[in-house]
């Protein structure tokens, strides 16, 4: 078996599973008050603490949260809200159009059901928004920006977005800025002081924690109108009994991620060359997607589109050799539709269907890249004669 | 001769899975039987309900997760392969077109020839797999110069060679249907599913047409085509009430002509032409729908075209009664001389062509002559 799908999820840490394993069978609400409530709140601030220093962050500004996803509209529509009920004139929400469908579809339910006005920043054919797009959005009616959301680094293809630069010029403005950098965590320095963001998405499964948690950085001058409401917990912001567990896991994850990076990347990044310089020898056509720049890209994510192929096809016949990735594009009832980040970029909707995402993680070897590296040109053959459905 | 493609070496086989009973039971007797399945949920609805309503349709979000689960329960992987851009235009506009020009379309059968054994069977091969196996009652039977002949059905009453009469040789030999030696009842069907932990064992039987999801095809073709208003005439011409669409109507309907007047002598009155020239519909008593003969286009057959006229059953639409013809190819076309008169004949529907259970071939009906006293 070649798992090359990390960006999907990648294996828990064992010291994570460690953790979440030692914390399941300790009794303790966060918010009670007695010795049990004490000692559930002592892990969740523990875990708090070494989260904010793996993200450069100070621990009032983590809010947990069920995942990326929640994380991602407790950012986009609680700013929303809150950026409108201080003045109504706020209603214009500036995204880019390569972000995950957390985002994406948030935006479009605030167009849909709240009077926003979403303006979708231009790209350029790697999917990275410049400073000074944001910047001509901005200007050209400060007063009436709710919020933008730029990604920290693109999902599919792998782009590094220069998200300090985009806060910058947000700042200049005093528009909050918000970045998923769910993909980016563990694999470049993801530093929140230092970015200038208002809030920061961030999620435990990507980085060898447990599934069902994250995280919204939110630095504390910014109070989202909350998305749940209930016992008031995580600043008010985000209500519900904290799962102390994951909680606790997720900060492991989260040190590992931080500490561990820098070698990670420099590994992971090797490895990550050698397969695409596999998949590029035995598919010359072959087009890697993203910026082909090393340090322009998450070092673990190799994304090809193969003229004449179908992904899915592809797909199928990787996947009968043991050979796990994704086409990379969102799935609706499972059925792959064109991805939207390579529309955005201005790939041909037909050259968009085949591409084929491959991602990798702490648990990659060699052997993985080797494996794929033989299956690949004859699967491409395949998929090729099979053609466009 | 009576050796089957699931009995022979083992096989990589695509199996097509609707969600629904007997497309896993199929797919799940096809691994049984030792070949290396892969299940397949056809997307062939561009915007899918998420949730079935009623017992129609196999394009819901909720049919695609039944055929994973059940792909689950067998042990097989399982995708999803969207092929609504070739549904759309090979069977739904072809349907449209149909009964735009004023004919009867079957859509079950369209599919079957453009994509189930065309634009699916063709990715599958090119992907490497040997045969698709679908959930349909027939037989194909292996003769021992290599050729495949089409059957019935071990079950009559559950057969449905008809819609699979459009398939040629090649699509045949690469056509699997692990249902069709069953002599059972659907509730042994679902029994057999029930067995096999299939949860789709109760789930209710799909009938009509599967992208009408309300059953209303009517209202679907209204439209699609908009409303057209012309007249209704008897035999002789006179006008006798208005319609809102020839295309809405087939040979041989009864109900819902909203005719005010009775017909002079009190019997029913029936669709007798509907022509969209200058949209008018014919009507008149049952007798006028006795058709003594008919002409059919773009025949197919299983096996070589016969050589001169041959006397055959004919089937003239799904679930529909045998009747004794002799047939004969005279250039592209095929001309069929019922024995018998028949009712309510509609063209576009296809004649399929048996010899015993044998489908000898299958073209779509283009007219039809009255049956007249020396056809009687």
């Amino acid at each position: 078996m070649a798992y090359l799908d990390h960006a999907a999820t990648t294996p828990m840490l064992p010291e994570a599973v460690e953790a979440l394993t030692a914390h399941l069978g300790v009794t303790g609400n966060a918010s009670s008050l007695h010795a049990a409530g004490r000692r559930a709140r002592r892990t969740v601030e523990e875990a708090r603490e070494t989260l904010a220093e793996a993200l450069g962050a100070r621990p009032s500004e983590i809010v947990f949260t069920s995942g990326g996803t929640e994380a991602d509209n407790l950012a986009v529509k609680g700013l929303y809200w809150a950026r409108r009920d201080a003045d109504p004139a706020r209603t214009r929400v500036l995204a880019s159009p390569v972000e995950h469908h957390a985002v994406l579809d948030a935006v479009d339910w605030l167009a849909t059901h709240e009077g926003a006005t979403v303006e979708y920043l231009p790209v350029d054919a790697y999917g990275r928004v410049h400073p000074d797009a944001l910047r001509e959005a901005v200007a050209r009616n400060p007063d009436d920006v709710a919020l933008a959301t730029v990604m920290w680094a693109n999902n599919e293809i792998g782009t590094i977005l220069p998200v300090a630069e985009l806060a910058a010029v947000a700042a200049e403005f005093g528009v909050p800025l918000h970045s998923d950098a769910v993909q980016a965590f563990g694999q470049v320095p993801v530093d929140f002081a230092a970015s200038g963001l208002a809030a920061m998405t961030v999620s435990g499964h990507k980085i060898g924690g447990p599934y069902g948690i994250g995280a919204l950085v939110l630095g504390r001058e910014h109070t989202p109108v909350p998305v749940l409401h209930g016992g008031g917990q995580e600043r008010h912001v985000r209500s519900g009994t904290l799962d102390v567990p994951a909680i606790a896991s997720f900060a492991v994850a989260g040190r590992v991620a931080s500490e561990e990076r820098e070698r990670f990347a420099l590994e992971i990044g090797r490895l990550r060359d050698d397969l695409v310089a596999a998949v590029l020898d035995a598919v010359p056509d072959a087009v890697l997607g993203g910026d082909p720049a090393p340090g322009g890209r998450l070092p673990a994510n190799a994304h090809f589109t193969f003229p004449g192929c179908e992904g899915d096809s592809l797909l199928l016949l990787l996947d009968a050799q043991g050979i796990e990735c994704s086409t990379g594009s969102a799935c609706t009832a499972g059925v792959a539709q064109p991805s939207h980040v390579l529309l955005a970029t201005g790939t041909d909707p037909d050259l968009a269907r085949g591409t084929l995402r491959f991602s990798l993680g702490h648990t990659s070897t060699d052997a993985d890249v080797k494996a794929l590296a033989k299956a690949i040109g004859p699967a491409v053959e395949r998929a090729r004669a099979a053609g466009l459905s | 001769m009576t050796d089957t493609p699931q009995r022979t070496r083992p096989l990589r086989v695509l199996a097509a899975m609707s969600g629904g009973v007997d497309s896993a039971v199929a797919a799940a007797r096809a691994a049984e039987a030792g070949h290396d399945v892969t299940g397949v949920h056809l997307a062939l609805s561009a915007n899918p309900q998420s949730f079935r309503t009623g017992a129609r349709g196999c394009c819901t979000i909720e049919d695609s997760r039944d055929a994973r689960r059940a792909a689950d329960v067998i042990g097989i992987p399982f995708y999803v392969w969207d092929l609504a851009d070739r549904f759309r235009e090979d069977v739904v506009e072809d349907f449209v077109a149909e009964y735009e020009a004023g004919r009867t379309p079957n859509p079950c059968l369209r599919c079957n020839e453009k994509i189930k054994f065309a634009a699916l069977l063709d990715k599958a091969l090119a992907l490497g797999f040997d045969a698709v196996c679908t959930g349909h009652y027939a037989k194909v039977i292996l003769r021992e110069d290599g050729t495949r002949e089409l059957h019935r059905a071990s079950d009559m009453a559950k057969d449905q060679s008809y819609v699979l009469g459009v398939l040629d040789d090649r699509q045949l030999a690469h056509a699997m249907f692990p249902l069709g030696d069953t002599v059972t009842t659907k509730e042994e069907i679902r029994a057999e599913a029930e067995r096999r932990g299939l949860a789709v064992a109760k789930k209710p039987d799909s009938h009509d047409i599967c992208f009408i999801a309300d059953g209303d095809t009517q209202g679907f073709l209204a439209k699609r085509l908009g409303k057209a208003e012309g007249d209704i005439v008897d035999e002789s011409g006179a006008r006798i009430g208005t319609h809102d669409g020839a295309y809405g109507f087939t040979i041989g309907q009864r109900k819902g002509l909203r005719i005010g007047t009775p017909a002079p002598d009190g019997k029913p009155r029936y669709v007798l032409d509907i022509s969209p020239v200058d949209n008018t519909v014919t009507v008149g008593p049952a007798a006028s729908l006795d058709v003594g003969s008919l002409t059919a286009i773009k025949p197919r057959w299983c096996g070589a075209a016969p050589a001169g006229p041959g006397t055959y059953t004919a089937q003239l639409r799904a679930h529909g009664d045998e009747t004794p013809v002799t047939a004969e190819l005279v250039g592209e076309e095929l001309r069929v001389r019922f024995t018998e008169p028949v009712r309510g004949v509609a063209p576009g529907q296809a004649v399929v062509l048996y010899d015993g259970t044998r489908v000898v071939g299958s073209a779509t009906i283009a007219a039809t002559e009255r049956a007249t006293a020396d056809v009687a």
